[in-house]
């Protein structure tokens, strides 16, 4: 072992200050040992929030996902894993119908959540969508106010009856996406003229301002500095206490940060998913193995 | 003929120098083809290039001038008898001389006496002085070529670097490409502004301008007393303005909501047999359009109105009355009739511009639980917005410059008036009307075209300066 990796001895929840370590890091490391500390919250409790079983997606005759089973705990987070074109996006959208918007996609087999599988044709994927928020790879907020952005999916979903609950929704949202203290004075001007980072947390904050019980994040990290990396997983795992988080990462040093559980997929499989601490320290399949130390992906 | 012929020569002699020049370059390299700085083909087009390209252009100035310097020469030194002629009739004469001595029919006056002996000797002349030219051109452009062979095969050496000067020679053309299109635009707007500047000599600009009367016949009765003539652009600007507006309603709701289902709800295989049917709508001639206006949309509307009025004339008797009365030709069948012709152009460039809004804003918003009218209404459209906006301005300026379908199906009468059952007339169609058959060009009634011209040049030129500063605009917010 020529270099230990610690990632979640590095002062995320003191601060951001730190640098997080890139995941061309990890890539060369031979080998991953975490710790752990919230290593009770792994195990799931109960009933899991979402029962994937046999999930098969297509894109025309192509498939990409093949017999998909996994067991996602609520309040706590767990990490896709995988190197790309693996799958782990597809099975995330598959979530909330997000594949629905791509003519081509199919899914087969069940996805339940709380035991309504999503799939259904009584299931209206527009009622799906506000209970499951998505935050995607790149920031994306809508070319209006920071106020505007947070306000779009209350407004659309009527869960506000006033202007002062409205704004009542929408400071709430900011204050738990962490943005709070930096727009407060601004909350009326372009949020596209935003950091990257201050983006991506203005999103999350437009996700959870329609109170949703599921959070998918898609790469949310991909496209940000170490420094907003840092503020986005704290931010996560502050949220973990609140919400089902289901992130998609390439970075494994993330993964072993920010999750609980966590699924590697390869080539549209789901080869094993577990406990964090199990997967990054003692991986069961071979496959996993080569992955976390990086001699492939 | 002649000039056709020696560009044929030419273009075979510049053949053999492409042939010759590469040749050269391969021999050069004693077998060893990594030697030659640029590729054999190169060599050849450099040595192409300067055989040809110089002696080409001399043709060309040569086809284009030579006429002009031949009249000169002839009318450099004018016989007494042809100068007793008045000046329109010498002109005919110097023209005659020339049509006998290239064989091509001349006029039909006759020339007697002196003026014929004149003629005669102008012919022989106008022979010579054709030959010379022709001989002198065809002389001066063998010895451009001959020379610009001699001078680019020498060069040709392994170290040459025929690929740089090709490159040269490239940016050459280019360049000229543009200076040329950017001359013809400013020669043209030129001239446009120096016929409008002698308009205005006799037509002060306020009050043509600002004038609300239009009726430029009356100046061409210069024995009347009340000669001025009347020309005031407002009633002209009031009916290209009514027509433009009833266009747009047209226009601008259909164009952007067909664009709307096109790019949002449209399966791919709807989108690829609408698409190209509303392109070949774009397609269809204006002219077709105007026989459509005036032929099949003017008298269905007209038919309509008057049985509506034989309905309420009973009732309104005002009302009826006018209704009863309506013409084919009135502002709202001309304007929906370039409605029609603007809803694929405003189509396909909001479609343009709303496919340009990213595909993350639309994930964005159906992750958010909206539906699709939601995503289109809260934020495809507002993000769209700027460049739909310059869309719109673009048609609106078409729309002002449209001619065609007005001339057919709108009318002559200058009215100010904001009813579209009326009969107006648009700056457009004055111009055709001042322009078409015979006219004199310097009476204040033809020239008027010029300063209708200018001023709805400047109108068009500022929209489209502000539809491409907001296109601008909202480029570089996704950049």
């Amino acid at each position: 072992m020529t270099q230990i990796l610690n990632p979640l001895a590095s002062p995320l929840v003191k601060g951001h200050a730190m640098p997080v370590q890139s995941p061309d890091d990890t890539a060369h490391t031979p080998m991953i040992h975490t710790t752990v500390p919230h290593a009770h919250a792994a195990a799931p409790v109960g009933e899991p929030k979402i029962k994937a079983r046999d999930v098969k997606v297509f894109y025309g005759d192509k498939q990409a996902l093949f017999d998909v089973n996994i067991d996602i705990p609520a309040k706590s987070v767990t990490a896709f894993i995988g190197p790309s074109g693996c799958g782990k996006s597809t099975f995330l959208r598959s979530i909330n119908r997000m594949n629905d918007t791509i003519p081509s996609a199919r899914v087969e087999g069940s996805i339940e959540i709380d035991g309504a599988d999503v799939n259904l044709k009584s299931v209206d994927p527009v009622v799906l969508r506000s209970r499951v928020g998505m935050v995607f790879q790149k920031p994306n907020p809508f070319p209006k106010t920071i106020f505007e952005n947070v306000a779009y999916g209350p407004r659309i979903h009527g869960l506000a009856t006033g202007k002062v609950e409205l704004e009542a929704i929408v400071e709430s949202s900011l204050k738990k996406a962490g943005l709070w203290n930096e727009v407060a004075d601004r909350l009326h001007q372009p949020g596209t003229g935003l950091s990257g980072g201050q983006q991506q947390r203005l999103v999350i904050a437009r996700a959870i301002a329609v109170s949703p019980e599921v959070i998918l994040m898609d790469e949310p990290c991909s496209a940000l500095d170490p420094i907003a990396t840092a503020r986005i997983e704290e931010l996560i795992d502050e949220l973990r206490s609140q919400f089902c988080i289901v992130i998609v990462t390439h970075s494994m040093a993330q993964a072993a940060r920010v999750s609980q559980r966590t699924a590697f997929f390869h080539l549209g499989k789901l080869v094993e998913s577990g406990p964090t601490e199990e997967m990054f320290t003692n991986p069961r399949d071979s496959r996993t193995q080569d992955y976390i130390t990086g001699r492939f992906g | 003929m002649l000039t056709w012929l020696s560009l044929i020569v030419l273009a075979l002699f510049s053949g053999a120098a492409f042939v010759a020049g590469r040749r050269r370059a391969v021999a050069a390299t004693g077998g060893r083809a990594r030697v030659l700085h640029s590729l054999p083909n190169y060599y050849g087009t450099y040595a192409a290039l300067w055989a040809g390209a110089p002696a080409a252009l001399l043709l060309l100035a040569g086809a284009m001038f030579g006429g002009r310097v031949e009249d000169a020469v002839l009318q450099s030194t004018r016989p007494a008898a042809v100068q007793a002629l008045e000046p329109d009739r010498q002109a005919v004469f110097y023209s005659d001389a020339q049509a006998i001595a290239a064989k091509q029919s001349p006029s039909e006056v006759a020339y007697e006496g002196d003026l014929k002996v004149a003629l005669d000797a102008k012919v022989a002349e106008a022979k010579r002085v054709g030959t010379l030219i022709n001989v002198g051109m065809l002389a001066a452009a063998a010895v451009l070529a001959l020379a610009g062979f001699l001078l680019a095969f020498p060069r040709i050496s392994t170290e040459f670097r025929a690929r740089n000067r090709v490159e040269g020679w490239i940016g050459v053309l280019l360049i000229g490409c543009s200076v040329a299109a950017v001359l013809t635009t400013l020669g043209i707007v030129l001239s446009l502004v120096w016929e409008s500047w002698r308009f205005f000599q006799s037509v002060n600009p306020l009050s043509f301008l600002f004038g609300t009367e239009w009726s430029p016949q009356i100046a061409m009765r210069a024995d009347q007393v009340a000669s001025a003539g009347a020309f005031g652009a407002v009633p002209l600007f009031a009916g290209t303005f009514l027509i433009m507006f009833i266009a747009m309603l047209v226009a601008a709701p259909v164009g952007l909501y067909s664009a709307i289902y096109l790019s949002e709800y449209a399966s791919r295989g709807v989108r690829g047999v609408v698409k190209p049917l509303l392109e070949i709508l774009a397609g269809v001639p204006t002219v077709v359009y105007g026989f459509f206006a005036a032929l099949t949309v003017g008298p269905i509307f007209r038919a309509g109105f008057n049985a509506l009025g034989a309905m309420l004339v009973g009732t309104m008797p005002g009302v009826g009355q006018y209704l009863m009365e309506v013409q084919n030709q009135m502002a709202l069948v001309a304007g929906v009739v370039m409605g029609i012709m603007l809803i694929p152009f405003v189509s396909s460039l909001s479609d343009d511009i709303i496919n340009a809004v990213p595909q993350t804003l639309r994930d964005g918003s159906y992750a958010m639980g909206a539906t699709k009218s939601e995503t289109v209404k809260k934020v495809i459209l507002p993000a769209a917005l700027p460049g739909i906006m310059a869309a719109m301005l673009l048609a609106v300026s078409r729309a002002v410059g449209e001619t065609m379908i007005v001339t057919m199906a709108a009318g002559l009468q200058a009215k100010m008036t904001v009813n579209p059952l009326d009969t107006v007339t648009t700056v457009t169609v004055q111009i055709v009307t001042l322009l078409t058959g015979d006219q004199e060009f310097d009476s204040p009634k033809t020239l008027s075209a010029f300063g209708l011209g200018l001023t709805l040049f400047v109108v068009t030129l500022c929209l489209n300066i502000v539809a491409l500063r907001i296109v601008q605009k909202y480029r570089e917010q996704y950049d």
